[in-house]
């Protein structure tokens, strides 16, 4: 483990299964902007698993990524402690938020709505943060299964000027799923967003970019699918977007949520669930030390 | 055993090879190579010409006599420091480079009888030094000039090595997590060891004092720009190869069971998905269609075998055009690869999971030559016919990646996203930045790479000396 230079230097439990580490990445650290992500390879055997930043402190030379043990190599990786370190941690990958890049007196005008589900709480962070140090408001809405699984509130509250919270069960803030919420913001609070930038389960993005487009607000999603490599060589995250094909590892992760094939998308994220499927099979059937799987696909 | 006496010398010494049945099931390597024997007794059979055509035939002119008459001598060790002058990856091109259309194709033994085995030649005289420990010989006086360069696959190895042989401080940055580029991404185990045959001959290109930094990637941790003017290099060598698959646009091809090439086997060369004690899953397949031709299909196609499946090469010109090297397609076929030729997908079936189901193609026939001086393929109408898959590959070329090029000011590119470089120094557009290999000519041979990884060197060298 001695050899290896990514070095954990904070571990924080979020939620049942739900880890944040801060990792020691100087060339990362220095050149990631949010909307980017890594890809994170946490020993010889283990596969490269891509996880979008969720925030980066230039200074220390550290980048924050959060992730859900619920695959083989993620449960894996939330094994690993402070002070222990990953073999490789490659970065900053894909395009940074177009938010980033817009004029000031663009964002300004603009009228953002954030809308987190689940672990996608995680890089939508970067983001409301970014607009707080710069100056502009916007809202944010956290969706989740239940109480438990509402990740990293506080830091987002700090960041925007209103704060809505959905889950399924009712078990915290409004019950129902974040759609019912952004009904209730725009039908009935009379509230007038112009951008929304989702990011969370592909199923809640598409639910989303459904509901918006009928609402007419342009919407922003960061897609999550499968890769290998990351730097556009294998062609495995391929997505259908309009009538384009693209690759979110070079081509995004953020597209327009309006124009991305989530059908399609959803369909090529189970790819390996079989596969995963027969290898943890043979591993409890009796072979040790072996790891399976490949949750590169699950949701952020 | 052996002894000139006793073979024919119109004929080589044939070289042991594991039997096809049982490789198809394994993954370790085809090819066993020579012992010091056979290698003396092929090397025997070299008549020493006066005016080598075989060292024109080599882009990186490696003195062939000269090392073929130090192996017949068994003076191995100095055979492999000659070739070591020229060439920093000797296992590798013994292995990977087509000398059946370039060192060997000019050897006049070929004329009567067969050519010298010059690849099976140099390969034994790397493994033999490996196996003896024997390494490069140590650089001179460092210069402590500081070049980077971007890419450790076959190009930028040897540019490193070269410029450290002169005495530079040299920096590899790697994208991936292993140095090797397509050694190690593309080129499957069982035709280049990865263990023992590549990572030892980066380690020798280390030994030499260059440094290799991996995860790295040039125009997104650091640009070109930020290397020469805040961390302190002189000059930039671009190696970073033909990256980008491609596809062939047609209906179905973003169904489930549809790779590239490129994917497939880095799963399994890169990430070792063939073998279970890894995490990195790979689809085998039952009934897998590989769709191309070049060696990369071949990879792929007898990839697939050894996973199990029952694998169709799907080409739409004939056998004479396959742009695999024949060994490859031999092989290939002696492990029982079906080749479908003058065939061409029109559209990948996909059931009503998302999954691949078939393949609709048609049938080709040649007509008048094209641009390239192939005879250009042409649909035999109403030919049509399915084929039943659960697997798709597209092996169907490559081209450079964007990355570099778009993040680096003044660099010249062409409309296939070819970096400019002079042939004759390497320089590209940008004073101080030299291009070479895959990301300068789009996806060719490692040979050539490494032929302009040394054209590069000398360039740097110089520019260098002349600044």
């Amino acid at each position: 483990m001695s050899e290896y230079i990514y070095t954990i230097t904070k571990k924080e439990s979020l939620a049942d299964s739900i880890f944040l580490m801060d990792i020691k990445a100087p060339r990362v650290a220095r050149n990631c902007y949010p909307g980017q992500f890594v890809i994170v390879k946490m020993d010889e055997k283990g596969e490269r698993i891509p996880l979008t930043i969720c925030d980066y402190d230039r200074e220390n030379e550290t980048v924050t990524i959060v992730f859900q043990a619920i695959g083989t190599s993620t449960k894996r990786m939330a094994e690993f402690n402070e002070g222990e370190a990953f073999r490789d941690f490659t970065g900053p990958l894909g395009h940074r938020s177009e938010l980033i890049d817009m004029p000031s007196e663009e964002l300004e005008k603009r009228k953002i709505l954030f809308v987190a589900g689940g672990v996608g709480a995680a890089p939508v962070y970067p983001q409301v943060k970014w607009m707080k140090d710069h100056g502009y408001d916007v809202d944010c809405i956290i969706g989740a299964r239940n109480k438990e699984l509402i990740i990293l509130e506080d830091r987002i509250k700090q960041c925007v000027s209103n704060l809505y919270i959905t889950t399924d069960d009712g078990s915290y803030g409004m019950k129902g799923n974040v759609n019912d919420c952004i009904k209730e913001l725009v039908n009935n609070q009379g509230k007038e967003y112009d951008l929304v930038i989702a990011i969370g389960p592909m199923i809640m993005m598409k639910f989303v970019c459904i509901l918006t487009k009928e609402l007419g607000i342009k919407t922003i999603v960061s897609m999550n699918p499968i890769m290998v490599d990351g730097t556009g060589m294998c062609g495995a995250c391929r997505l259908t977007v309009g009538n384009e094909i693209k690759f979110a590892c070079v081509d995004g992760p953020e597209f327009d949520g309006h124009l991305v094939n989530f059908d399609e998308a959803m369909k090529r994220a189970q790819m390996y669930r079989s596969e995963e499927g027969k290898k943890q099979l043979k591993a409890m059937e009796g072979h040790t030390h072996h790891h399976s799987g490949c949750e590169c696909h699950e949701e952020k | 055993m052996g002894g000139q006496n006793r073979m024919d010398v119109l004929k080589r010494v044939p070289v042991k090879e594991q039997d096809p049945k049982v490789r198809a099931g394994n993954f370790d390597e085809v090819c066993l190579g020579y012992d010091l024997e056979e290698a003396k007794d092929e090397a025997s059979r070299c008549i020493q010409c006066k005016n080598p055509k075989c060292v024109d035939g080599c882009p990186v002119a490696i003195d062939i006599p000269g090392f073929i008459r130090e192996v017949e001598q068994g003076n191995i060790e100095e055979a492999f420091h000659i070739i070591n002058k020229y060439s920093a990856l000797p296992a590798v091109c013994g292995r990977v480079c087509p000398q059946e259309i370039q060192c060997e194709a000019r050897c006049i033994r070929g004329i009567k009888g067969e050519p010298i085995s010059i690849g099976k030649l140099e390969r034994f005289v790397a493994d033999w030094a490996r196996e003896n420990k024997i390494k490069p010989e140590a650089p001179m006086e460092k210069n402590g000039r500081k070049v980077a360069v971007i890419g450790a696959g076959p190009a930028g190895l040897t540019c490193a090595g070269d410029l450290a042989k002169m005495g530079y401080d040299v920096t590899i940055f790697e994208a991936l997590h292993e140095p090797g580029g397509v050694l190690v991404y593309g080129i499957p185990e069982f035709r280049l060891p990865k263990d023992s045959v590549v990572k030892a001959e980066i380690d020798n290109v280390k030994s030499l004092g260059v440094k290799i930094e991996t995860n790295v990637i040039i125009g997104k941790s650091i640009t070109i720009d930020e290397l020469m003017e805040e961390e302190g290099f002189e000059a930039v060598f671009i190696g970073s190869g033909a990256g980008l698959p491609k596809f062939m646009g047609i209906p179905g091809e973003n169904a489930n069971g549809v790779f590239s090439a490129n994917e497939y086997l880095t799963r399994s060369n890169l990430m070792k998905a063939f073998d279970e004690n890894y995490d990195t899953p790979i689809i085998a397949g039952k009934k897998v269609a590989v769709v191309g031709g070049g060696n990369v299909a071949m990879d792929a196609a007898r990839t697939a075998l050894r996973l199990g499946a029952k694998v169709y090469i799907i080409y739409r010109r004939s056998e004479a055009e396959l742009p695999a090297r024949v060994e490859e397609v031999h092989h290939a076929k002696e492990e029982g690869v079906i080749f479908k030729l003058l065939t061409n997908p029109k559209e990948i079936l996909v059931d009503e999971n998302g999954w691949v189901s078939g393949m609709r193609c048609v049938e080709m026939e040649l007509g008048e030559p094209d641009e390239s001086g192939r005879r250009r393929p042409v649909e035999k109408e109403g030919s049509d016919f399915n084929i039943e898959l659960d697997t798709v590959i597209m092996a169907l070329g490559t081209s450079p990646n964007p990355l570099i090029s778009s993040t680096t000011k003044g660099l010249k590119t062409n409309n296939h996203r070819c970096i400019y470089a002079d042939k004759e120094t390497g320089m590209t557009s940008r004073e101080g930045v030299f291009a070479g290999g895959d990301a300068v000519t789009g996806a060719a041979t490692v040979i050539l790479a490494m032929g302009a990884g040394k054209t590069a060197a000398k360039g740097i060298d110089d520019y260098l000396r002349s600044k």
